[in-house]
């Protein structure tokens, strides 16, 4: 179902939980579907001894990806003309992940979303912004 | 940078959505999609990033003969093993049409802009702008990708 320019306003928004306790295994599926295998998402000894950090974390991509779950969700599929994010935190296993879109401008059939996507402690993991065509 | 074949497979298209929890019918039931809107089975919005799979040089990807940065044995298969390495800073997507299966891409890689500054978080930050043009076999611009990726002088400080 698509949006409709009758029924949106600036400042209408749409959240989602696109991830509850991400798993180690989410990240795994993550790596052999998209092909990106850094051992920085899925290798707890490479990433931790000899990379430096806590833990394997989320690709930046994978975060994209459930973004965009949402995203779809609210303005329907094959509708997104633009999507751009930058990833500001990391994201670890265990995190719970929330995707909000806001309404920022409806014009020429296009609406215009602000896109934030934060964890369990309302920490920004991503932020960026889309458009989608909808009806009138 | 150059160029890559990316032929778009229905298979794929369901594994990947898989892996980024959508169960939207629309990425892998035929007959569900031929009922949407969209007409047919169609990819998620990231789905242009797994052009990775097919560009024979990819260096995330493990090769036969070849050591890898990751663990075996060891922390690393390399004896030093890269510094802190590449994180992704930005990715935006320009969507002409959805992808489908049967398409064949043509995806032209052209290295972007370079930048450089100061993080109290990880040190030097180094950024690279990389785009890519996605083509499909009738020659029509179906998406654009500009990604932009951060090479840190140490690993990010998680305070």
């Amino acid at each position: 179902m698509a949006l409709s320019a009758s029924h949106l306003k600036v400042g209408d928004s749409h959240s989602e939980t696109v991830v509850e306790n991400l798993t180690r295994t989410q990240i795994v599926q993550y790596a052999g579907a998209s092909g990106d295998y850094n051992p920085i998402h899925t290798d707890e000894m490479y990433t931790t001894k000899a990379a430096g950090y806590p833990s394997v974390f989320a690709h930046g991509m994978l975060t994209m990806g459930l973004t965009g779950k949402m995203l779809t969700n609210y303005v329907g599929d094959g509708r997104l003309t633009k999507f751009g994010v930058r990833f500001t935190n990391q994201v670890w296993p265990g995190d719970t992940l929330v995707a909000t879109a806001t309404v920022t401008a409806i014009e020429n059939g296009v609406v215009a979303l602000d896109v934030a996507t934060t964890n369990q402690d309302s920490k920004e993991v991503v932020r960026g912004s889309a458009e989608a065509r909808i009806d009138p | 940078m150059g160029t890559i074949t990316f032929p778009v497979e229905a298979s794929h298209i369901m594994m990947f959505a898989r892996a980024v929890g959508d169960t939207n019918p629309v990425y892998h039931d035929a007959q569900a999609a031929s009922k949407t809107e969209a007409g047919g089975i169609i990819a998620p919005p990231t789905f242009g990033q797994a052009v990775a799979q097919f560009d024979p040089d990819y260096h995330l990807r493990p090769k036969p003969g070849q050591a890898w940065f990751g663990s075996g044995k060891t922390p690393s298969g390399l004896d030093k093993a890269p510094s802190a390495g590449g994180l992704h800073a930005e990715q935006h997507f320009e969507y002409h049409r959805p992808l489908r299966p049967g398409d064949v891409l043509t995806v032209e890689m052209k290295q972007g802009r370079t930048w450089e500054k100061e993080s109290k978080r990880a040190g030097k930050l180094t950024f690279r702008e990389r785009i890519a043009e996605y083509r499909d076999q009738s020659g029509e611009l179906v998406l654009t990708a500009r990604g932009v990726g951060v090479t840190t002088e140490r690993p990010v400080d998680q305070g």
